[in-house]
């Protein structure tokens, strides 16, 4: 595809998204310039290209580059021009300004507008003036990346005049880059590719790398200039590589974050291990999966504020299932975990066949509300929102439950039980309704998160079963009862799970990961922050 | 001297038990092979190789009853073992297809040729030769465990904290044994054996005597854990599992104790397995799954965890009502064995055999010393 048919193509595009183009004359003004295409010597055609490149109307790259393909005829009748298409013996006729059809005629009525070389190289240059000082920054911008990636010698002259105009700062980068990328395709001076070279690496980025990669085996001084600026910015795309991955990691991060932090209170706190605690996330799922299904029947307007709604219905779901598991269960277990661990299992497998029974066994869809969905780009790293949410939702829930534990009433007696149950229930603090509001608190967290992760995972009746381990393991490796520690071991293992994933691959930097997390309780049997003094024995 | 010395160790339930098991091992293959289809004795293949699957999980649970009953280690890894010991015997089974294979390779198993292999993984070397194998399904749970248990037990690694890793080690073998790359068939494991010892695997003589081996082995292992935890040892280990810092202070080397008693109860998984793998003709990845592991806890807790009988007792009724239920109600069975999980450790902390020394024989072992283990482990944790 010739340099110009792509800027053609483009200007098309660019029309396509810009319906609105400020620069078009009306169709009577073009069409008799288009007419005058189609007679005179060449020297009255090249001041016909001129004039019509002179209108800035959006449609005349288009016009032109028919031109410089052979494609315009013109009627030996009126002397009218048209796009003519071979169709059997005839030609069909298309008028190239409107696009209506003008019906079929034989071969001998029209006679094709003849270019020579003078004439395709002012077609050029106006086809690429037009594109290229288009005032539409974005058919500007497109148009000097099409130039770099076809490299064509003969867009350098329109690309200079273009330099010369241009003045957002970006745009203009990339079209010294494109016209370094066209003077090294040509035979220009080893000082001239040289400087090229320094334009291309200065753009970056990877079509940089590719354009470089094909010189980077040359000889002699520019070779030499191109491995160089390769290698810079394939480091300098590493690093961005690196913080993608780091982007990766704080996003599992923050959802095993979320799965865990109900488990540190009622594991780190409470000291209550429960197996449930998975199924407490999925009844959250199906919470917002639930109250999305009423809003899609009932309100469908509401539809973007369906995840608000759901956190309150997650949480109250989550947390009466949670109660009604302590009260009925867990509270006659206290001082036990072993027998807790396998009560709790087999709660467990009760809710997830009870869900099975109701929602069925199937995936169900729930639905990302516009403000979530889409993504945009930070520098070389993209970034969808729902990821970003989900980080900010998961530093809310933890600093929300902080303030909770530390700043309410409720949290002082939920801190006085776990550290002496006697002597707090001496002061007069209902142990009992502590504990169940504990467990209630720590379960509807994780109903929380059902919400969240309803956004990212499959709602199924498996969801919980997938991060119970996980979130055991961050907790475990944050240290017991320390909800910083919690934190920290929820970033920490999703950032070395997304770092360990591109050398080892997903599966066995996980694999790496459990490993190594039993080898660090070897060391540190009590977590990475260990609570100190007599709270450990108790 | 060591057979006298074994079958001294034996209280009256304990003879009881292995006479059964050796009954068991000659009448049920008798009733299949020799008592005609018509008759009410007769056996059938299907019920035979059933039975068998049972007895390999009885002594499953009687490997985990032996570290969580009596060394109060609750291990939700267990089924690791059993797989590792599954595989090696499954690795054994697969080199004896030969050229039988659908690629008909002579050396490779299907699966490598599938995957485009050219020469047997060195960890594969070997396992053509049975008593290479059998070896390994002993060697390969034993170290594993010896290693795992070495690192936790001398940090002092208790309690839930070490329920939680050995989940973990369990789960992070199940996802290495689904990859394609580790050499072990991936997520379809290894199956479509054809013979075991020179035996056609699907024939009811190999079939029946493979029934007769794992009532026997089972016989073996109670027999061993019996000793075991009848002998000086034993005590101290119920010692640990009551009082660990207390049996510490005295002066035992607490973590030998428990090193010992959890290899050995892991190399027993890993039999069970062995005998498990060619009675149902596959292994694959999903017995690594931590939800198997605890399921084989649970037989220990109904049967009744602390007696040797109790285990055997839970994982055949378990499992004879899984087969039920999820051949009449499949959808129920997830039901009852959370409510089994739940009524058990409300209600029959000692299972049924504490039940039955309760109501029939009425001479209860005294209730607080269970109570009292969960509150000791508690406090460790």
């Amino acid at each position: 595809m010739s340099f110009l048919r792509l800027l053609a193509i483009l200007s098309v595009l660019a029309i396509g998204l810009q319906p609105a183009f400020a620069g078009r004359v009306d169709d009577a003004e073009l069409s008799s310039r288009v007419t005058a295409l189609g007679s005179g010597g060449f020297d009255e055609v090249e001041k016909a290209i001129a004039d019509l490149a002179a209108t800035g109307d959006d449609r005349v790259p288009a016009i032109l580059d028919h031109l410089g393909e052979g494609e315009l005829m013109a009627r030996k009748a009126d002397g009218a021009v048209f796009l003519a298409e071979k169709a059997g013996k005839d030609y069909r006729l298309t008028d190239p300004v409107t696009g209506a059809d003008a019906g079929l005629t034989p071969k001998a009525t029209v006679e094709k507008i003849r270019v020579n070389n003078r004439l395709r190289r002012a077609i050029s240059s106006a086809v690429g003036a037009l594109t290229l000082m288009s005032p539409d920054s974005a058919v500007r911008r497109a148009a000097a990346e099409a130039v770099m990636k076809s490299a064509d010698v003969a867009a350098i002259p329109a690309l200079d005049r273009a330099i010369a105009e241009e003045t957002v700062a970006d745009i203009r980068a990339t079209m010294l880059a494109a016209k370094a990328t066209a003077l090294l395709a040509s035979d220009a001076s080893e000082a001239e590719k040289l400087d090229s070279i320094a334009a291309i690496a200065d753009l970056g980025g990877r079509d940089a790398l590719g354009f470089l990669s094909g010189y980077t085996s040359a000889d002699g001084a520019v070779g030499e200039a191109a491995r160089k600026a390769a290698a810079a910015i394939e480091s300098r795309l590493m690093l961005w590589d690196v913080g993608q991955n780091l982007w990766y990691g704080l996003s599992l991060g923050s959802v095993l974050l979320l799965a865990a932090i109900g488990l540190a209170i009622t594991f780190g706190v409470m000291g209550v291990i429960n197996m449930a605690h998975g199924e407490m996330v999925m009844l959250g799922a199906y919470a917002t999966f639930t109250v999305q299904e009423a809003i899609r029947t009932f309100w469908p307007g509401l539809f973007d504020y369906s995840l608000l709604i759901a956190l309150p219905a997650a949480f109250l779901t989550a947390a009466l299932a949670g109660i009604l598991i302590e009260r009925s269960i867990i509270r006659w277990l206290y001082g036990r975990p072993l027998e807790t661990l396998l009560a709790t299992w087999g709660v467990s497998l009760i809710l997830q066949q009870a869900v099975r029974s109701i929602y069925g066994a199937n995936n169900r869809e729930v639905g990302n509300p516009s403000w979530m969905s889409g993504s945009f780009a930070l520098g070389d790293i993209q970034i969808t929102w729902t990821r970003l949410w989900i980080i900010l939702f998961a530093l809310a829930v933890f600093l929300a439950l902080l303030a909770v534990l530390k700043r309410t009433r409720l949290g002082l007696e939920m801190r006085a039980v776990t550290q002496n149950r006697q002597m707090a229930a001496a002061v007069g603090i209902r142990t009992p309704l502590v504990d169940a509001l504990t467990f209630g608190l720590g379960s509807g967290i994780a109903g929380l998160a059902g919400v969240a992760l309803s956004q990212i995972d499959n709602v199924s009746p498996n969801l919980g079963r997938g991060y119970i381990i996980d979130s055991f393991m961050v907790v475990v490796f944050g240290g017991v009862g320390n909800l910083w520690g919690t934190l920290v071991g929820a970033l920490t293992l999703g950032v070395a799970n997304k770092v360990l994933e591109p050398y080892a691959g997903a599966v066995l930097g996980k694999i790496i990961l459990l490993l190594a997390i039993i080898l660090f309780i070897q060391k540190r049997p009590r977590g990475l922050f260990a609570l100190k003094g007599r709270a450990v024995e108790a | 001297m060591i057979t006298s010395f074994l079958i001294d160790s034996l209280d009256r339930r304990g003879r009881v038990v292995v006479a059964l098991l050796v009954a068991l091992a000659l009448l049920v293959p008798a009733g299949n092979l020799l008592v005609p289809q018509e008759s009410a004795f007769h056996v059938s293949t299907y019920q035979l190789t059933l039975c068998g699957k049972y007895l390999t999980y009885a002594l499953l649970a009687l490997s985990v009853d032996l570290v969580w009953g009596y060394c109060g280690i609750l291990s939700l890894g267990h089924g690791a073992f059993f797989a590792l010991g599954g595989y090696a015997m499954g690795m054994y089974l697969m080199r004896q297809i030969g050229s039988r294979g659908v690629y008909a390779d002579p050396v490779l198993p299907d699966f490598m040729v599938f995957l485009n292999w050219k020469e047997l993984p060195w960890f594969w070397q070997g396992f053509d030769m049975a008593w290479y194998a059998f070896l390994m399904v002993a060697l390969v749970p034993g170290v594993l465990a010896f290693l795992f248990g070495w690192l936790s037990f001398r940090s002092r690694v208790t309690g839930v904290y070490l329920s939680i890793i050995t989940q973990a080690l369990t789960y992070a073998l199940l996802l290495a044994f689904f990859r394609n790359d580790m050499g072990f068939g991936g997520n379809n494991g290894l199956t479509d054996f054809k013979d075991i010892l020179g035996f056609p695997i699907q024939e009811p003589g190999t079939r029946a005597a493979l029934f007769s081996a794992s009532a026997l082995m089972l016989a073996l292992g109670f027999v061993i854990a019996s000793a075991v935890v009848r002998s000086k040892l034993g005590k101290v280990l119920i010692a640990i599992r009551d009082a660990e810092s207390r049996t510490r202070f005295i002066g035992y080397r607490v973590e030998r104790y428990k090193l010992f008693v959890w290899t050995l109860s892991a190399v027993m998984a890993g039999v069970a397995g062995a005998l498990y793998v060619p009675q149902v003709g596959i292994i694959n990845p999903s017995e690594f799954d931590p939800a198997a592991s605890i399921e084989a806890v649970i037989w220990v807790a109904v049967g009744g965890r602390g007696t040797l009988v109790g285990p055997l007792i839970g994982a055949v009724a378990v499992n004879f009502g899984k087969t039920w239920f999820t051949g009449v109600l499949p959808e129920v069975w997830l039901y009852a064995l959370g409510a089994l999980f739940v009524v058990v450790t409300l209600f029959l902390p000692r299972g049924i055999v504490g039940l039955w020394e309760t109501m029939v024989v009425g001479r209860p072992k005294p209730a607080k010393e269970i109570d009292e283990a969960g509150e000791k482990a508690g406090e460790a944790a």
